[in-house]
């Protein structure tokens, strides 16, 4: 049996999946539950300073999108921070650690860009035995239009500035979270280390309307008429997830800093994927709202399964290994051939394969091979860019096979080079350098 | 009066019975089903359900209408290629043409359900009456359609489509052809072939003369001579003979006829069964029959058809469905004899049939069965006066590719024009196909 056991900058669970600061950890109620499911560990809700809490909307504050047979791909919300007492949210922390002192309990805080505020909630948040905190830089909705959230997160020097008042407040361990409505993900990142910060956990929610009522012409969720754009989160959000923990994971500046991966992990698969990134462990939250704690046990077996399958033993055996392999386009070997190969006997000829490649691609598919509906791919006019595969219905129905070096590509009639070359040796490139003899 | 009655007797059921008996075979999917079924199409390359339906319906266009809440739309989509496509829904054999081809056959053995999709959509636009057709500006030609069935339906709305006059032909009462009084009951509840109609005729431009048949109140050199074309849909009039001994016996009739009973009646429980029904035959008519025969209570409802099972017309889905109704089907048996008391069936002699090298031939073995009904299912014939020299080929009007018959202006489809296919959903592909000819000549 792998060993789950997640230890991220020190705070110990027994697995790498916590919830994310969000409705499912809004109180003891709910986090007890998520324990007794098997989550290792839970961020609470955003904690806002002391005083009459924030207030909700009192209509919808959802939205979704949905794929085949309705199945939730993408959801948005227009909840901001806690809305309950900040003394009552601290009691319920101190008992539920006390309860479940095995799992992880951080404790998410915003609260305006000043420093006496930073300083006088973090004593309230230690006493709780809380075991960390997360900085919510993210909220980009609602909060942000008050300073706080995104608004703090879209500038660099305000993260530093920030990390640098908790880090000199708080023996508790930094988590700073990241807006993913900015440019370049790497900034932020670069801020929120050279302020100190033990790890970094992305993304947040995305800017983002999901749909519109077309009766009402108004934006969903709706609210007496009117919407406003809310954060997006689940499935449809991962690879943008995925590509901000990389690209931190792969920054020489940022190389090595803790990264807590979170965007629409939803499977064991997706967990293991950011873990591969980079990622120390995962936060999950939509999943867990479209289909209620128990998923975690999915995810748990799903990991230790694979992990047992792969001889992998611990979490630090996968944990950044697919890092080195992200690299820049540039960097691609431009002499690595691959085709489309399609399997007969697996093929049902619905002929996605040959439509999508006819009218949008390179018309390397055939639909009729001698008078009968027949898909095979026309090696000479194949590029091998994998739209086929991406369309088709049947999992494993067409594959990419390289072509192995000296065998003939039918397209450009040359043979296979053995040799790497990238496009910064290319003879096309007009700042391509002299390939080093 | 009562369950087990002997002789042929109405009232066997009681009043629940009955209507539970003939509701729909397969109600409609509501919006959700619909939106579920939906989403399995994968909106095929050419798709091979598009190329089974003789009608080529567009079926990944409608069918992706309906997965984005577009289901008049849908209809739309359908009612293009096929106007009749809400009966087609109902008693097209899927599961041989569009359902058969659908590609998720290979990977699950599941198809998409389409004609429960093409359901969904035509019903909701028959509902709310949503007519896509306007006639165009009126030709001032005339157009004759001989028939009220499928394939003149669908002529008849073609060429109103165009701005030709048409007039409708029927000898019934009723338009609809088999569709009004060949189909089974819960095939086509709550009058949908009524309703089907009167949407088909709402384009307007078409006149339906009932009571009308030819060969009696018109023939077929009059109409040339009256109209600009001519299309004929004039089905099959006749049914085969048994011609064995006992055939006229009081409770040895055509399952045609029985039917239509059964679908003309206001109350299912008027209409008289026997306590033994035994069907001859192996086709739709067969089953429909032998179906009904035990939805009114019948005690024993056997069909003896003289082949194997493979050889029978009626799909495996209709054979399902009868043996799941409480149907016994027995094969390579053939008629010998209807025994009865002078005046009333009381049985029928069947002999065991075997292929030879003369082909099929019976073996002199026979079998009894005890039945007080005896209903002939074993085909249709051409049957028609007043056709003059219009040229007739194993019993069928012969036409070419465009439906043109031998005589000039005189276009012909559905069932007297086909051998070997009696389906609702060609019928009308032929009279649309018809149509379009006679508007090309007329041009």
């Amino acid at each position: 049996m792998a060993d789950l056991r997640n230890n991220f900058v020190g705070i110990k669970s027994p697995n790498p999946f916590w919830l994310a600061s969000a409705p499912p950890t809004d109180k003891a109620y709910n986090v007890e539950r998520a324990f007794k499911a098997g989550w290792g560990g839970v961020v609470w809700k955003t904690l806002g300073s002391e005083g009459p809490p924030v207030v909700n909307v009192n209509g919808p504050r959802y939205g979704a999108i949905w794929g085949a047979d309705r199945r939730l791909l993408g959801l948005n919300n227009i909840e901001l921070i806690t809305d309950r007492p900040l003394q009552v949210n601290l009691q319920e922390m101190k008992q539920v650690k006390m309860n479940w002192p095995d799992r992880a309990l951080i404790a998410s805080i915003m609260v305006p860009c000043v420093e006496e505020e930073w300083k006088a909630i973090l004593p309230l948040v230690e006493e709780t035995g809380a075991d960390g905190i997360e900085l919510n830089f993210g909220c980009p909705h609602g909060m942000s239009e008050r300073g706080m959230g995104a608004a703090v997160g879209q500038v660099p020097e305000y993260i530093e500035m920030v990390v640098r008042w908790c880090k000199q407040y708080t023996r508790m361990p930094v988590i700073t979270k990241l807006t993913p409505n900015i440019t370049d993900i790497r900034r932020p990142a670069r801020a929120a280390k050279a302020g100190g910060t033990d790890a970094v956990s992305l993304i947040n929610t995305i800017n983002s309307i999901v749909s519109v009522d077309l009766d009402t012409f108004a934006p969903s969720p709706t609210v007496d008429g009117k919407g406003t754009h809310g954060g997006y989160c689940g499935p449809a959000v991962k690879p943008i997830a995925l590509n901000m923990v990389a690209e931190i994971a792969r920054d020489p500046e940022t190389y090595g800093l803790p990264i807590s991966g979170i965007g629409g992990v939803t499977t064991w698969r997706d967990a293991a994927e950011f873990l591969a990134l980079g990622a120390g462990n995962v936060q999950v939250c939509t999943a867990a709202m479209t289909y209620g704690f128990k998923i975690v046990q999915e995810m748990i077996t799903g990991l230790s399964d694979w992990m047992d399958s792969k001889g992998h033993k611990t979490l630090d055996d996968i944990s950044g290994r697919a890092v080195p392999n992200v690299t820049d386009w540039k960097y691609l070997n431009l002499n690595y051939i691959s085709k489309a190969h399609i399997d007969q006997d697996a093929c049902i000829k619905c002929g996605r394969c040959h439509i999508a490649c006819e009218d949008t691609s390179h018309q390397a598919i055939t639909d009729m091979v001698n008078g009968v509906r027949q898909f095979e791919v026309k090696e000479e006019e194949c590029v091998g860019c994998n739209l086929c595969v991406n369309v088709c219905p049947v999992e494993n129905c067409i594959t990419m096979v390289p072509l192995a070096a000296g065998t003939i590509d039918q397209r450009t009639g040359k043979p296979v080079d053995p040799n790497y070359a990238n496009w910064t040796t290319h003879p096309n490139n007009p700042t391509a350098v002299q390939a080093a003899e | 009066m009562g369950r087990l009655s002997p002789g042929i007797t109405s009232g066997r059921l009681s009043d629940a019975d009955y209507e539970a008996n003939f509701a729909d075979l397969h109600p409609r999917l509501d919006k959700h089903e619909a939106l579920v079924a939906s989403d399995r199409c994968y909106f095929c390359h050419d798709a091979p359900c598009m190329t089974a339906c003789p009608t080529s319906i567009d079926i990944p266009m409608f069918i992706r209408q309906i997965s984005t809440g577009n289901a008049i739309g849908a209809a739309h989509t359908i009612f293009d290629q096929n106007i009749l496509g809400g009966m087609c829904a109902r008693v097209c054999p899927t599961e041989t043409l569009c359902e058969q081809a659908c590609v998720r056959n290979t990977a699950e053995h599941r198809p998409v359900e389409i004609g429960r999709l093409q359901r969904y959509a035509t019903d909701v636009a028959i509902e709310q009456n949503v007519q896509f057709y306007e006639r165009a500006a009126p030709t001032g030609k005339s157009v004759a359609v001989v028939g009220a069935g499928p394939a003149g339906l669908a002529a008849a709305h073609r060429l109103a489509m165009h701005g030709h006059a048409v007039t409708v032909f029927e000898a019934k009462e009723k338009s609809g052809g088999l569709n009004e009084y060949g189909i089974a009951t819960y095939k086509a509840t709550d009058n949908i072939a009524q309703r089907e109609v009167d949407y088909v005729l709402s384009i307007g431009g078409i006149t339906v003369k009932h009571g009308q048949k030819l060969g009696r109140d018109f023939s077929l050199a009059d109409l040339a001579a009256r109209h600009d074309a001519v299309f004929l849909g004039i089905g099959l009039a006749g049914v085969n003979g048994l011609n064995v001994e006992g055939e006229n016996l009081s409770g040895c009739t055509d399952a045609v006829e029985f039917i239509e009973g059964l679908r003309q009646a206001k109350n299912k429980a008027d209409v008289a069964i026997g306590r033994s029904v035994v069907v001859l035959g192996g086709g739709m008519t067969a089953i429909d029959a032998a179906v009904q025969a035990k939805l009114l209570g019948a005690e024993e409802v056997t069909i003896a058809y003289r082949r194997g099972k493979e050889n029978m017309n009626a799909s495996p889905f209709e054979q399902d469905l009868a043996a799941s109704k409480g149907v016994t089907i027995r094969h390579w048996l053939q008629p010998k004899r209807v025994l009865g008391d002078g005046s009333k069936v009381t049985g029928i002699e069947l002999e065991y049939t075997a292929l030879t090298s003369a082909g099929l031939a019976g073996t002199g073995e026979t079998v009894t069965l005890r039945a007080d009904q005896v209903l002939k299912a074993i085909g249709q014939s051409f049957e028609a006066d007043g056709l003059g020299g219009l040229e007739i080929k194993g019993g069928r009007v012969v036409i070419d590719a465009e439906g043109r018959t031998s005589m000039p202006k005189v276009w012909a489809g559905g069932d007297c024009v086909k051998l070997g296919e009696d389906l609702t959903v060609t019928s009308v592909a032929q009279g649309r196909d018809a149509a379009m000819s006679i508007h090309r000549a007329l041009a």
